[in-house]
């Protein structure tokens, strides 16, 4: 399984009939489009591939498949190789308003098939989509419904297959799509245990580390009573409320919204104070931590050296040459002395420990 | 109401989220929690009381409007602010898109006003909306014309761009010069509405066409110089946000103190353009008197949004931590933000909450904040004791617990 995961570009097939909202889902979710905007998007033909970078070694190498009945013809028969060979994440959108449902189960069953075949060790996530247009009262119970009917079709998957509702107009789309790029990061749990480090650290409540450019949550950490927070859905929110922030920040000043990156934001109330900044080339670490400036001041210092540490493990994944180069070129741009062999993070924490202590100190 | 279908702006995001919240809230705490009397007001505290807006939360008489009216003989009264025109003109959509956050495209559903809806909105300065049906004639002796128009503030008159106009224009008049001899004070302010759906061209022809035709008539009838106003709006975009901005200022009799105040204020920090929002109606009660454009008000008000969605998720009411968090709440009361911007040459923008209900945000230009940002909070201090001395009722109420006066 973490062999697997080694990969560089991992290969997701993004299916499902035409019309279900695929191409409205990835511009949304990678392109920077408003929800409004996917008016504009016409058919997909034939695959559309897109290559989004994340997290540095992670590559996602997106297959959007034109869902016409001409087009998965074509695939399952011509392409059936091409198309599903190597596939570690297959993401089936299903439209909850569809009248032909059997006949999209159909369809379905026919890709598990192929995907059984040429990669047996594929992930399938099912999205049954524009549940907006479903009467709220009725939502959980059609969704529970649906997903058990597909997944006695899922076949070899029956068990591993995971259900999604979404819509484009709520924060459902980050949620699913969040679980889907958690899958995926290939060394999840050492971020995780990197990032609960550095919350006990710089006495953080919660940490968040979002990915930049489509602000989607890779993991977070949680400590105390933080985890009661009733906002149970407050990733995905912070996720869409950095989207619109960033569209917005485009549109009135001209910039192109794949550039209107803040380098921070901070809010400071007297309940919490919470800031963003860039942790990586391609992260933003978001924090909310106590109401108390040296804890601000500390944290934020804190999160500044321990950068690096964190860009390292963005190119840990990297053939043995470049993981020497790495730690040259990061030991030098950090300006001190560490040894070559000190890849376990909680040394870098030590180092930093007294800093923080002196730091508060010096602000009391 | 449906809350997913609404589309992911900013002013939508909010009200799903509170919403949402609220669905919580009462569900898990029952109420009680929410409730806290130990709880501060900041940011989110103010946010939710935002479904009560209509109703103050508390049965204490408000006490911070500010404003005084040309009309007004009790000066306990409110401004009232009334809408009128045409039918189908949007008189109802434009009050639930700004006072009550409504998704633009939400306001088809509503239907035609039938009725004089009052709706009375507790904030900075406490006014009343009077939404008028456009059908009826309220020069009619069987209408008070005294109740109906005694105190009101400003008169808004909506016309539909995209509708035949003339008939809109000549009710317009009537009105003027029927309330010229007993309110000769009142603010008339035109909205020439629904311009979204207009070209670039056709759309300020139309704009100059209504000015002239209003104006032409009522010289003709003897009434130069009206106080008449005119201004392009839409639900679709903040121009009735700005609009409104515009009519609630000329309320404000402090107006060109508040606005010396900001202009010192960005002078001395080097501050490209600072606003002073009134956080609830995202309405801006004054700005320094640099030219103003319609996209650095937008960027502050979708600003105020994010500051309050993160507030709102964060702000909840956490168990008290060992007994002192009490001491640790007391460090910060004011919600204080700021951004800076990856590009070099880029804007900067400061939120610092300057009471309950207005929040001061500033945009800067290329000089760094990082540095900077220690004499801007210490100048902000100085604007915000300022502004207490103008507003002395607008004061920010301390902690229930202690006693007043």
């Amino acid at each position: 399984m973490n062999t697997a995961k080694r990969q560089k570009q991992r290969k997701v097939l993004l299916m499902g009939k035409s019309g279900a909202g695929k191409s409205s889902m990835r511009s949304i979710v990678f392109s920077n489009y408003v929800a409004k905007d996917v008016r504009r998007l016409g058919a997909t033909i034939d695959v559309e591939h897109s290559n989004i970078k994340f997290m540095g070694n992670l590559m996602l190498n997106l297959w959007d498949c034109g869902g016409q009945d001409g087009f998965v013809e074509n695939y399952l028969t011509h392409q059936r190789n091409h198309v599903f060979g190597s596939v570690a994440v297959l993401i089936f959108v299903f439209d909850i308003e569809s009248r032909e449902f059997q006949a999209d189960v159909i369809s379905y069953s026919n890709i598990i098939r192929a995907l059984s075949e040429c990669s047996p060790g594929a992930k399938v996530f099912v999205l049954i989509h524009k549940m907006d247009l479903v009467q709220a009262r009725l939502r959980a119970q059609l969704f529970e419904e649906r997903a058990e009917y597909i997944r006695s079709a899922s076949e070899g998957f029956r068990d591993t297959v995971d259900f999604f509702p979404t819509s484009i107009w709520d924060q459902s789309l980050y949620k699913a799509w969040t679980q889907i790029i958690y899958f995926l990061i290939p060394n999840a749990g050492t971020i995780e245990a990197l990032l609960q480090q550095l919350a006990e650290v710089i006495d953080a409540r919660e940490l968040i580390l979002y990915e930049r450019t489509t602000c989607l949550m890779v993991t977070h950490v949680t400590r105390g009573t933080e985890g009661e927070n009733p906002f149970t859905d407050r990733f995905e929110r912070i996720s869409s409320i950095l989207k619109t922030h960033k569209q917005s920040m485009a549109k009135h000043t001209g910039i192109p919204a794949g550039s209107a990156n803040f380098a921070e934001m901070q809010i400071k109330t007297g309940r919490f104070m919470f800031f963003i900044t860039r942790l990586t080339e391609n992260t933003n670490l978001a924090a909310s931590i106590p109401p108390s400036e040296q804890v601000f001041n500390a944290a934020r210092v804190n999160i500044l050296l321990v950068r690096p540490k964190f860009a390292e493990l963005d190119v840990a994944s990297k053939p043995r040459p470049g993981i020497q180069q790495a730690f040259t070129h990061s030991a030098e741009s950090e300006g001190r002395e560490r040894e070559r062999g000190d890849t376990h993070p909680s040394i870098i924490f030590q180092h930093l420990v007294p800093e923080w202590v002196a730091l508060h100190m010096g602000y009391i | 109401m449906d809350s997913s279908h609404r589309p992911l702006s900013a002013t939508s995001q909010h009200s799903i989220a509170s919403e949402r919240h609220f669905d919580q809230a009462d569900a898990s705490q029952a109420g009680s929690s929410r409730l806290k009397p130990g709880a501060q007001l900041t940011l989110m505290r103010y946010l939710q009381d935002l479904p009560d807006a209509d109703v103050p939360p508390s049965p204490v008489p408000p006490r911070y409007h500010t404003g005084r009216l040309p009309n007004s003989k009790a000066d306990d009264g409110k401004p009232r602010l009334l809408l009128m025109g045409q039918r189908r003109s949007g008189k109802s959509s434009i009050s639930s898109v700004v006072f009550h956050k409504l998704p633009p495209s939400e306001t088809l559903y509503i239907e035609t006003t039938t009725r004089i809806k009052k709706e009375s909105m507790h904030s900075f300065m406490d006014f009343q909306v009077w939404d008028l049906p456009g059908h009826l004639d309220y020069f009619d002796p069987a209408f008070d014309v005294d109740n109906i128009f005694e105190e009101i503030g400003a008169l808004i008159w909506v016309i539909d761009a995209q509708d035949e106009y003339l008939d809109a224009i000549m009710r317009l008049n009537m009105t003027i010069l029927n309330l010229q001899q007993s309110y000769p004070n009142i603010n008339v302010e035109v909205f020439v509405h629904k311009v979204d759906g207009l070209s670039e061209d056709y759309k300020s022809d139309t704009f100059r066409d209504i000015i002239q035709r209003v104006q032409d008539e009522l010289s003709d009838n003897g009434y130069e110089n009206a106080p008449v106003s005119f201004y392009q709006t839409s639900i679709y975009d903040h121009s009735i946000f700005e609009a409104f901005s515009k009519v609630i200022q000329k309320l404000i009799p402090q107006l060109p103190t508040l606005e010396a105040l900001l202009n010192s204020l960005c002078s001395t920090c080097q501050i490209e353009k600072a606003y002073l929002f009134d956080i609830m109606s995202k309405i801006y009660i004054a700005t320094d008197t640099s030219p103003t454009d319609i996209g650095s008000y937008e960027i502050c008000s979708d600003y105020i949004d994010v500051v309050i969605d993160v507030s709102e998720i964060y702000g909840w009411d956490r168990p008290v931590e060992n007994g002192n968090s009490e001491i640790a709440e007391t460090g910060n009361n004011d919600a204080e933000s700021l951004i800076t911007m990856e590009r070099k040459g880029n804007n900067y923008l400061y939120l610092r909450e300057i009471n309950k209900y207005l929040a001061l945000i500033c945009l800067m230009g290329d000089d760094s904040p990082a540095e900077k940002k220690a004499v801007i909070d210490y100048n902000v201090g100085v604007f915000q004791a300022a502004l207490k001395q103008v507003f002395p009722r607008a004061e920010r109420e301390g902690p229930p617990t202690v006693t007043e006066e």
